[in-house]
């Protein structure tokens, strides 16, 4: 494997991250903030609680998610659009490495920036809401699991899309409504037992739940399931890019 | 020696059902300066991308220094540089960031000496902190160049290194690419402008229409396709050539005003002499006679319209 190829890769992708801190960092952190104070803060008082937790703390571990999906997604998938689009992506197709170095690198430092900014949100919403942490272990297990799964994904989407608005339809089509549905606001047996079954085929219900679950122990499906579930997804994503790389498709002409 | 590369019947079909490559067979020889040229769209950059691992061919095979480039890729592509056609840099990026990302990219530990060197025989060394989007067109193009050169490349692809850049730069960079061949380094360029495959190449290869037309040393191509023309001028106009001249290759030009002769520079005797003596036995009279020599160039449209033997007539 050609390391120096990974870490040049990553040291771009990374630099390129402190460059645009403000919109690749701060933004994201200031509007799930404004969750918080709205939701945790001013709603959530006048709420009851969920399985014995508080309103304003119940939904932290779902919006951490939401901004971890949107965020990972957005940064891989505009990481390999970028060079794409300009042309200097000739550079990485002339280059001695495979799809490993290239998901590597590109994923790799997607990740590090959601994982990061995940990181960040939770030590804001201190400053708002009182929470614990049960299992910290399984909470930054899934927290960088989804990260890297949904960088991935977003990777994949930079691959196959050739206009910006392409780059945009998944997530503001599929994904926002999917998480907006996966139970980051409420608990799934909140809902008439006709869309609790509908529910489970929303992937991102076992991300949240999963996670949900390490912050207090409670959970909607069982946590060894959304486990394998992110695994599986992850699985799937890194076949994708394995095909993608292999047959050139949309790489090379 | 073996060539350092080897292509092999290549073929390449665009997905849009375009035939850009046909058969092209090449050996490039370690150390020379080859010069393809061939007007737009002949498949200069297919044939480039393709052994740069950009393309996929749709047949045949090709070889980097004993590698196939699909099989041993990496190995391959450790060894080329390429410096592209279009200008595509990053844009938000510092020459000096991208430099050393390109060097990682292809495998080399970081050397900031060796960079050094590159940016400054480049004179980029006082840009190597500002943004690239700063910079002019030419030296986008020298930093493409000193990227291609970051991983120190045994094989240079140029890509129409100097379209776009002014007649100093274009020494400057005609320089560098002899000091890198001097070093040992293989160099392909591809080129609009015939007078710099003339001064740079050791061997042209000809493409057109997605075939290798010719490939030859350049100064074979040139004795063998060159041609030499006297042109006399008249004192007095003539309608038409001499029904008694009609068996020497003659032409009217400039209304009647000056003769044409064409001959052939690999021939022993010219046959000017003789026809000088014709010429006064008729009592055509001339002011003035210069004699030239065709270029590359004409060589070059000869062989792109396929008339490779009227070239040399
Ligand atoms: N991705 C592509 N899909 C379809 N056709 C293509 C593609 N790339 C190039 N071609 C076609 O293949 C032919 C050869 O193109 P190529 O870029 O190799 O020419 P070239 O010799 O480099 O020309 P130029 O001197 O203009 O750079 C052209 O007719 C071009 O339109
Ligand atoms: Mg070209």
């Amino acid at each position: 494997m050609n390391l120096h190829a990974v870490k040049a890769i990553y040291r771009f992708e990374m630099a390129r991250t402190f460059r645009t801190i403000t919109q690749s960092i701060a933004s994201p952190v200031l509007s799930t903030s404004l969750y918080f104070v709205v939701f945790g803060s001013a709603i959530g008082s006048r709420m009851g609680d969920i399985g014995g937790v508080s309103y304003g703390a119940f939904i932290i571990p779902g919006l951490i998610m939401l901004s971890l999906l949107n965020e990972s997604i957005s940064n891989a998938s505009f990481g390999i659009y970028m060079p794409k689009w300009a042309g200097t992506i000739f550079e990485l197709l002339s280059a001695p490495v495979s799809f490993i170095e290239v998901v590597l690198g590109y994923v790799g430092a997607a990740a590090t920036k959601s994982v990061m900014l995940g990181v960040l949100i939770l030590v804001t919403a201190r400053f708002f809401v009182p929470y614990q942490i049960e299992h910290p272990v399984w909470m930054l297990g899934f927290l960088v699991l989804t990260a890297l799964t949904f960088s991935l994904f977003g990777f994949i989407i930079g691959l196959w899309a050739d206009d910006f608005q392409k780059l945009q339809v998944i997530p503001l089509m599929v994904v926002t409504p999917l998480t907006f549905l996966g139970g980051a606001f409420y608990s799934i047996d909140m809902l008439p037992p006709f869309w609790q079954r509908v529910t489970l085929f929303n992937p991102v219900v076992y991300l949240i739940s999963g996670f949900r679950w390490s912050f207090y122990g409670i959970a909607d499906v069982d946590v060894a399931t959304s486990a394998f579930a992110t695994l599986g997804f992850l699985a799937l994503c890194l076949v994708a890019v394995w095909w993608i790389f292999r047959t050139g498709y949309k790489l090379r002409s | 020696m073996p060539p350092i590369i080897s292509v092999r019947n290549l073929d390449k079909v665009y997905a849009s059902g375009f035939h850009a490559l046909r058969d092209v067979s090449l050996d490039i020889r370690r150390g020379e300066i080859l010069a393809l040229l061939g007007p737009n769209g002949a498949g200069k950059t297919t044939l480039i991308s393709i052994i740069c691992g950009i393309v996929r061919a749709s047949s045949g095979t090709v070889t980097v220094d004993g590698h196939d480039i699909v099989r041993d890729y990496r190995a391959a592509r450790a060894k080329i540089g390429l410096v592209p056609q279009e200008l595509s840099t990053d844009t938000f990026e510092k020459v000096w960031a991208t430099l050393r990302f390109s060097r990682g990219l292809f495998g080399k530990a970081p050397d900031p000496a060796h960079l050094e060197k590159v940016l400054r025989e480049l004179s980029l060394w006082d840009k190597r902190d500002s943004k690239i989007m700063t910079l002019s067109g030419g030296m986008k193009r020298r930093v493409l160049i000193a990227k291609a050169l970051a991983h120190e490349p045994s094989i240079l692809f140029l890509d129409e290194p100097t379209a776009g850049v002014d007649v100093e730069l274009r020494h400057d960079m005609w320089r560098m690419v002899r000091r890198l061949r001097d070093e040992g380094a293989t160099i392909i360029l591809t080129t609009h402008y015939i007078e710099e495959a003339e001064e740079m190449a050791d061997r042209i290869g000809v493409i057109a229409k997605g075939e290798l037309v010719v490939v030859e040393d350049k100064a074979t191509l040139m004795r063998k396709l060159g041609r030499k023309q006297l042109t006399l001028s008249l004192r007095e106009p003539l309608e038409r050539v001499p029904d008694v001249l009609a068996d020497q290759p003659l032409e009217l030009a400039q209304d009647g005003h000056a003769l044409v002769y064409t001959f052939d520079t690999q021939t022993e005797e010219t046959g000017i002499a003789a026809l000088l003596k014709r010429l006064a036995e008729q009592g055509i009279d001339f002011k003035d006679l210069h004699s030239s020599e065709s270029s590359l160039e004409d060589i070059f449209v000869g062989l792109v319209h396929g008339k490779p033997q009227q070239a040399a007539a």
